[in-house]
């Protein structure tokens, strides 16, 4: 932990961005020490990025100043914050894919009229700094080539590259396994005790609380408390992100009975990505009534392609599956739906139309039967009071159901697309990435409406990135890891060393 | 001094944005007679009096007003069409040979279908048309949804080879061999639309495309295709989620729109020459896509901005020879207006 005497590097007092009405930091009072990791804590939304942003150059403050080693600072654009030895890894890398790592690393540090470029130099740079750092790279290998991982890493030898002394990183560990972000935090560090600082942008309490130093907590834009990490608490922490005590127990669920009726039966399922090569690998699961089958596994290692051919929106590839012991291998999303399915969407965008009113949303996946239709007619009687409900009855904020989709918060997007879905009773409901990116408040009430409808006799299948999430909703639980299901094991069973190993691609 | 000024032109572009945009449609419109009316005075003439002459000759007599809508008539019929398509996210530009299409295919019912009653005769010359319009849709449809193939590209084609072809015939087959130029021989008595107001040229086929224009402000609306058709272009992804049949819902949009485009080819023939004839569209098709834009696509503000267009082409030899402004002066107006709106449409789209 670093003493209150260490020189603040940065300084960032009163600042204030606005987006048209909505305020994204509101008079935050920020410092970085040097040597110090710094998180940034907060739920989705609550502003940390753009503060971040701005630290950076691509956003200025409405109001406030920032302080650079005590000098007062204009940040114009991301150059300058660069000349200032700020950098930035954000979550979307800027990387051009057809060029290597030593391209990538140098790209647009030559002038231009230098017609050759040095790489013999550039390499020794590089590789001075990824051994000095712990950042294990190959500098000839194609970006296209390279893991999410190796990526990053490229991403973090880019600002270190251009001698930066400060270094924000966003979200960095989304993308990460568990293994991988270990290496990330030893990386971290190394760089500190350089005498480099770093901002970690998290919204995960866990990880905040083991890699930094201090933590700053944002919520609505506002910084609500800065403290050492090793003072906080996990249950302090998520209060001041969420403005209240959450629950950490994991409801006890009783035993499903899986020995009646099979909703969902997957056989040996093998599914094309979209690069053409196989995401899904001869995949085989089912999933009874009254279960909840989760299936785990880092972003992007098949479960994505899997859902979409559950839903009818990707053909498979070899296989087949069965609903009520149906066989919908080839089906189209309408008869996967009218064979009494629930999806949601991973991307809440796929499942509203924005410059669509609510009340015309909450028919999107029914509008073209009774009672909502008629010989092609819509019937907006029933379309009004069926929206209504499902806005009363699942708490969701609007001002009316005449709103338009667009100005909607996440949580209540996600908490009408739930809605919209189990109002059409159906016996297997998919729900992918049920609670990404909404409020603590919409996914407690998403979780807790999963386990009500699991009781109630549903079958779900639960796809998430969010290892807790998995574990307290799960009566089984299956591993994904590059398009295989690497083990399954009912929940109590499970523990997160376990799940990790598995996601990571080694067998438990 | 900087930041505020920077401030309040931030806040005067997020009001802009929010702006209705019937409202922006109009400022549209007025800027663009604004910067017509610098090139009026550049040239040394009055304004004033050329916009005076225009008005006065597309609104001032009944016999203006009359020769105003049947040209408005076309433009609504295609503009319709093309704001059905384009809320599929479908984008057409192919009326022009929907069009052409459409009248060839009444041209041959109205001069061969002998011994019907009117009625019976002109509603074949009318549908005849539709089909003729839909059957060229059809096509660039189906290669979009089966093999992703662009639509502009097919749809814009097309209009030569169908442009080609009704020369092809006007020299051949359809030919009026007793009259010099190519035009086809006049259509049977039993197939023109009938006259509304007596004295002029104002015939059924306008209050028909108004009527239609209604009509399918109800269809997008309240119907379910309607609404599939809206949920398909604002957010295919969601739409299929959802199960909509998107690409079923894609081919119907397209042989409807295509279908008014043809009956606009339909009603100029049955209704306007009476006859085929070589250059009966003066690029109606392609102004009808401006038309579509600035009524925003909704059906029943392209009424007025088909009849705004309409003006123009009626009132601009007026003005030549009124106030000596010549025609071109009447194409920048048409020409900042489709920029216009253009650049409006994009900023919304940009700041959605």
């Amino acid at each position: 932990m670093m003493s209150d005497k260490s020189p603040s590097v940065i300084v960032m007092r009163g600042i204030t961005k606005r987006f048209g009405s909505v305020v994204a930091n509101d008079n935050v009072f920020f410092t970085l020490q040097k040597g110090e990791i710094h998180g940034l804590l907060g739920e989705n939304g609550a502003g940390k990025t753009t503060l971040m942003n701005i630290l950076y150059g691509l956003h200025q403050p409405d109001s406030g100043e920032i302080l650079i080693n005590g000098v007062h600072s204009h940040i114009k654009s991301p150059h300058d914050a660069i000349a200032r030895g700020i950098g930035m890894v954000h979550q979307h890398f800027m990387q051009v894919p057809t060029f290597t790592v030593i391209d990538n690393v140098i790209l647009g540090l030559q002038p231009f009229y230098r017609p050759a470029l040095d790489r013999r130099h550039a390499r020794q740079r590089l590789l001075e700094i990824a051994h000095l750092y712990g950042l294990s790279i190959d500098p000839d290998a194609y970006i296209w080539q390279l893991s999410v991982g190796d990526r990053q890493r490229v991403e973090i030898i880019k600002a270190l590259y251009r001698n930066v002394r400060i270094l924000i990183l966003d979200e960095p560990t989304s993308v990460l396994t568990p293994q991988e972000s270990e290496d990330l935090f030893h990386t971290l560090r190394r760089l500190v005790e350089n005498g480099l600082s770093v901002v970690f942008i998290t919204h995960n309490l866990e990880e905040a609380l083991a890699i930094t130093d201090r933590i700053t907590v944002l919520r609505n834009g506002k910084a609500m408390a800065t403290l050492p990490s090793v003072h906080a608490t996990k249950e302090e922490l998520a209060s001041l992100m969420v403005g209240r005590q959450v629950l950490f127990d994991i409801p006890t669920l009783d035993l499903p009975d899986v020995s009646v009726n099979e909703v969902l039966s997957v056989e040996k399922l093998s599914v094309k990505g979209d690069r053409g090569s196989l995401a899904v690998r001869t995949v085989s699961f089912s999933v009874h009534q009254g279960e909840i089958v989760g299936i785990a596994g880092v972003d992007g290692n098949g479960q994505s392609e899997l859902i979409q051919v559950l839903a009818g929106l990707r053909a498979p590839y070899e296989g087949r599956f069965f609903i009520k012991g149906r066989e919908m291998t080839n089906a189209s999303p309408r008869e996967i739906l009218q064979a009494g399915v629930g999806y949601i969407p991973e991307n809440l965008e796929d499942a509203l139309i924005p410059s669509f009113s609510l009340l015309e949303n909450a028919v999107l996946d029914t509008h073209y039967t009774p009672p909502f239709s008629r010989n092609g007619v819509l019937d907006f009687r029933n379309i009004v009071r069926h929206a209504r409900a499902l806005i009363q009855s699942h708490d969701v904020r609007v001002p009316d159901e005449m709103a338009k989709a667009a100005v909607l918060s996440g949580g209540n997007k996600q908490k009408f697309i739930v809605a919209r879905a189990l109002a059409r009773n159906p016996q297997l409901l998919i729900a992918a990435h049920p609670t990404r990116g909404i409020d603590i408040g919409a996914e407690e009430y998403i979780r807790n409406l999963l386990l009500q409808k699991r009781k109630e006799g549903m079958a779900i299948l639960l796809v998430s990135t969010k290892l807790d999430e998995i574990m307290s909703l799960s009566d089984r639980i299956l591993v994904m890891e590059r398009g295989r299901i690497m083990g399954e094991m009912l929940r109590e069973e499970a523990t997160i060393e376990r799940i990790g190993m598995l996601m990571a691609g080694s067998e438990a | 001094m900087l930041q505020k000024i920077v401030l309040w032109t931030h806040k005067r572009t997020s009001n802009w944005q929010q702006m209705p945009d019937w409202l922006s449609s109009l400022l549209v419109i007025l800027l663009a007679f604004l910067i017509g009316a610098l090139f009026i005075i550049a040239i040394g003439a009055s304004p004033l009096a050329a916009y005076g002459a225009l008005l006065r000759a597309a609104f001032g007599s009944v016999n203006g007003f009359a020769e105003t809508m049947i040209k408005a008539c076309p433009l609504l019929l295609a503009g319709l069409g093309i704001s059905l398509a384009y809320r599929a996210q479908f984008w057409n530009i192919g009326a022009e040979g929907q069009i052409y299409a459409g009248g060839v295919c009444a041209a041959i019912v109205g001069l061969y279908l002998h011994g019907l009653p009117t009625f019976a005769h002109i509603t074949l010359t009318l549908l005849a048309g539709m089909i003729g319009g839909a059957l060229l849709g059809f096509f660039p449809a189906l290669f979009k949804v089966r093999l992703g193939v662009n639509e502009m590209i097919t749809t814009l084609m097309l209009n030569y080879v169908v442009i080609q072809v009704v020369a092809y015939l006007l020299h051949g087959p359809l030919r009026d061999q007793a009259s010099g130029i190519t035009i086809s021989p006049q259509l049977l008595k039993s197939a023109w639309l009938p006259i509304v107001v007596e004295r002029t040229r104002f015939h059924l086929g306008v209050l028909l495309a108004v009527g239609l224009a209604l009509l399918i402000h109800w269809f997008i609306y309240r119907t379910v295709l309607g609404y599939q058709i809206r949920a398909s272009g604002e957010n295919r992804r969601a739409a299929r989620v959802g199960g909509i049949r998107v690409n079923w819902v894609i081919i119907w949009t397209v042989l409807l729109s295509s279908a008014l485009a043809g009956l606009a080819g339909a009603v100029e023939v049955s209704g306007v020459q009476h006859r085929l004839v070589e250059d009966f569209s003066p690029g109606y098709g392609y102004l009808a896509i401006a038309v579509a834009l600035l009524g925003n696509l909704e059906p029943v503000r392209v009424i007025f901005s088909s009849i705004l267009f309409a003006a123009l082409l009626n009132g601009a030899d007026a003005m030549q020879r009124a106030a000596a402004v010549p025609v071109p002066v009447i194409y920048v107006i048409e020409g900042v207006v489709i920029v216009l709106v253009a650049v409006s449409i994009f900023r919304r789209k940009g700041s959605l």
